[in-house]
């Protein structure tokens, strides 16, 4: 059995928010500017009312153990970049007490210690010293990372005239080439290009091989499930669901986009009105409802219908379109393109359309619904639905579609043929 | 570097006074080196004069100080020239002045450092205040050169010149550690610390000799640290005059206080730097 490196213990973090102040005249603002260095003198050293306070974690317990790789999941402001704020002993935890065994090294933000007036080498040594290292280490490990970030002719310019793709590299490498026991990282896999973001995955993974304890935060879903063997799901600053990965990533997906209201349920419609569609939600392929599809995984569109006077003998033709969040068109699909007919339809019931690949890549899109009876328009809502679309292994490389480069994905077989 | 055999860390929410881990200062010896080595090579970036702007600066102040109080107010200057009484007052004070405003903005500056890694912060406002040494040693050299002018020679006094720079550098820190730290919290401080290096200069005797001052109110100018630093550096100098050293002694006392508060005051708000800054 692995020894434990990483003890929480009821952790909780109390942060000060500032009062929302309402709308101020011009004089107003005025009067308040003169008054206020005397309030605020006067409120120095008083405790912090209650009200303008937020617990960012709250009783957080978990414990980690040697070699293992850990995943926190959560939505914003759901405590992910607090609680390792407070394991990198960045800021102080209000309550709870953490243990934790060997030397520890964080990611949170590559090449906020850089400056940008200095060398890539100087930054090199600047960098690493900030994160810890001595300079027999930075030296010993200084070819490995410059070939590693693919700079080696502009080791010598000022890193303010680097392009942002290679700054973030060049961070990234330093960053990467810190051996400590525990490496605690926050999405900082999402800099340069795809091919770039591969290398980054494959020194993360090999970071976990060779026995060293991560803790790794991201919103990809993608490069948490290829990487991490365990989960914590975190929801508003409390630990909501700890397991093995995959049934955690999928808790998140099922809970992660809850809209405030139902579209369908007071929307104008246009059409004849012999069938209306009610409620909408997306599925996996075993009946589970989702919030969230993945891109280049099957996800069913389920479409919750009422039939109002349709005859039996009567054709219905389903239809979904989706947009993106910008309510740009990108495809219609009416169920009769493929020749599909309803006919004796239910007084209630689900039309449902499994897509066994969804070609979208990662976003916030909105859908809506059309029925044709009869060819005749019978119901279209005028309500966009919203869905979220989380990243995914689409090429299914291992290495997680990270481009966000407009909504639509593809694939396909490349060649080279000589002419 | 940290140390790489597992030895266990806590992390607590911590109550009350806060000692200075002074192994972890010791392991983090590079950082302060790295930074300070930073900031003197950033310092002089992309401009055409580069480090004579370390001698145009006190030499032009020197000249208007000489024209202004030395030729048209008739300053006394116990016995010496003007201009190099003044530049001996100038070289320390511009020191003392450059490193308390660098290291009292030094923890602004470095926010994304702050609230992005960790390491002893105590570090930060004191490779700010090292770095302006560069240009002291700079400046210098126009004192040596005027001495060789104006044909003064040091006594043995000399001797304490290390010992008074490192007392203005502890001074520097010390007031750096406050002020730094309190404008994180309070952003008025960096519209104070410009406004706070004026009024220093003047309750100083950088243009004027402490003789000066009625013998009487001297106790009262021995309470600025700086007063006492800046005599007895122009003694130790130029070779002329005894150092007071009653004078130097309270200025002494004075910033081991300052040093020892801005510590603890610094210890004590570190622990929100990362969330109020």
């Amino acid at each position: 059995m692995a020894e434990t490196v990483i003890k929480v213990k009821n952790l909780s973090k109390r942060y000060r928010i500032g009062v929302r102040e309402g709308y101020k005249t011009f004089r107003e603002t005025l009067v308040d500017s003169v008054k206020a260095p005397f309030r605020r003198i006067a409120n120095i050293g008083k405790p912090v009312p209650k009200d303008e306070t937020i617990w960012a974690l709250k009783a957080v317990s978990f414990e980690v153990k040697k070699g293992e790789v850990l995943g926190i999941i959560g939505r914003n402001g759901a405590g992910k970049t607090t609680l390792l704020k407070i394991l990198s002993r960045i800021t102080e935890p209000t309550e709870g007490r953490i243990e934790l065994k060997g030397r520890v090294g964080s990611l949170l933000e590559v090449g906020s210690g850089f400056h940008p007036e200095l060398s890539g080498h100087e930054n090199i040594y600047l960098y690493g010293a900030i994160l810890g290292m001595d300079s027999y280490e930075i030296t010993k490990k200084f070819d490995e990372i410059v070939a590693f970030a693919e700079i080696e002719k502009f080791i010598d310019t000022p890193v303010k005239r680097y392009s942002s793709g290679m700054y973030m590299r060049l961070a990234f490498a330093v960053a990467a080439h810190l051996e400590p026991e525990i490496l605690l990282v926050d999405e900082v896999l999402a800099v340069g290009d795809a091919a770039f973001q591969k290398k980054c995955l494959g020194k993360m993974g090999k970071v976990a091989e060779e026995g060293r304890t991560v803790l790794f935060v991201s919103h990809n879903m993608g490069a948490i499930e290829s990487l991490c063997h365990r989960g914590i799901l975190l929801e508003s600053g409390e630990k909501a669901f700890e397991s093995e990965i995959h049934s955690v990533v999928s808790k998140y997906l099922s809970k992660s986009y809850e809209t405030l209201e139902d579209p369908l349920k007071n929307c104008a419609r246009l059409g004849n009105g012999k069938i209306h569609v009610v409620d909408f939600h997306l599925e996996s392929p075993d009946g589970e409802v989702l919030k969230a599809a993945r891109s280049g995984e099957p996800i069913v569109f389920c479409f919750k219908f009422e039939n109002r006077d349709c005859l039996s003998n009567e054709k219905v033709s389903f239809c979904f379109s989706v947009y993106t969040d910008k309510e740009f068109a990108l495809f219609h699909y009416y169920s009769h393109f493929s020749n599909i007919y309803f006919q004796d339809l239910p007084k209630q019931g689900w039309a449902k359309c499994l897509i066994p690949e969804l070609y979208l890549s990662p976003g916030n899109y909105l859908v809506m619904s059309y029925t044709l009876v009869s060819g005749e328009r019978a119901d279209w809502p005028q309500a966009f639905l919203p869905i979220t679309v989380v990243g995914a292994d689409f090429y299914g490389t291992g290495n997680p579609n990270l481009s966000s480069w407009g909504p639509m994905l593809v694939k396909g077989k490349w060649a080279v043929k000589e002419i | 570097m940290l140390d790489s055999n597992s030895n266990i860390t806590i992390i607590e929410p911590k109550k009350g006074l806060v000692a200075v881990d002074l192994k972890e200062l010791w392991n983090y010896r590079e950082l302060l080196y790295f930074l300070t080595k930073r900031d003197i090579k950033v310092r002089y970036k992309q401009t055409i004069l580069g480090g004579l702007w370390a001698i145009i600066q006190p030499v032009f102040t020197m000249v208007v100080f000489t024209i202004f109080f030395g030729r048209m107010a008739k300053m006394p200057s116990n016995d010496i020239p003007y201009p190099i009484f003044v530049y001996a007052g100038l070289l320390p004070w511009t020191y003392f002045a450059n490193a308390l405003s660098a290291s009292g903005e030094s923890l602004v500056g470095s926010a994304n450092l702050i609230t992005k890694v960790y390491f002893p912060r105590l570090i930060v406002p004191t490779a700010a205040s090292l770095a302006g040494l560069l240009d002291f040693f700079i400046a210098m050299l126009v004192l040596l050169g005027m001495m060789v002018y104006y044909q003064l020679v040091p006594s043995f006094q000399i001797l304490l010149f290390p010992f008074l720079l490192g007392l203005t550098f502890l001074c520097a820190v010390g007031a750096g550690l406050w002020l730094s730290a309190l404008n994180v919290q309070y952003r008025d401080i960096r519209y104070v610390i410009p406004f706070l290096i004026q009024i220093w200069m003047f309750v100083s005797p950088v243009i004027y000799p402490m003789s000066l001052v009625p013998e009487k109110y001297h106790w009262l100018l021995a309470l600025n640290p700086m007063a006492g630093v800046i005599g007895a550096f122009r003694s130790s100098l130029l070779g002329h005059h005894p150092i007071d050293w009653t004078l130097l002694g309270i200025s002494s006392l004075i910033i081991v206080i300052i040093l020892l508060s801005g510590v603890y005051y610094f210890r004590k708000m570190e622990r929100t730097f990362a969330d109020v800054i």
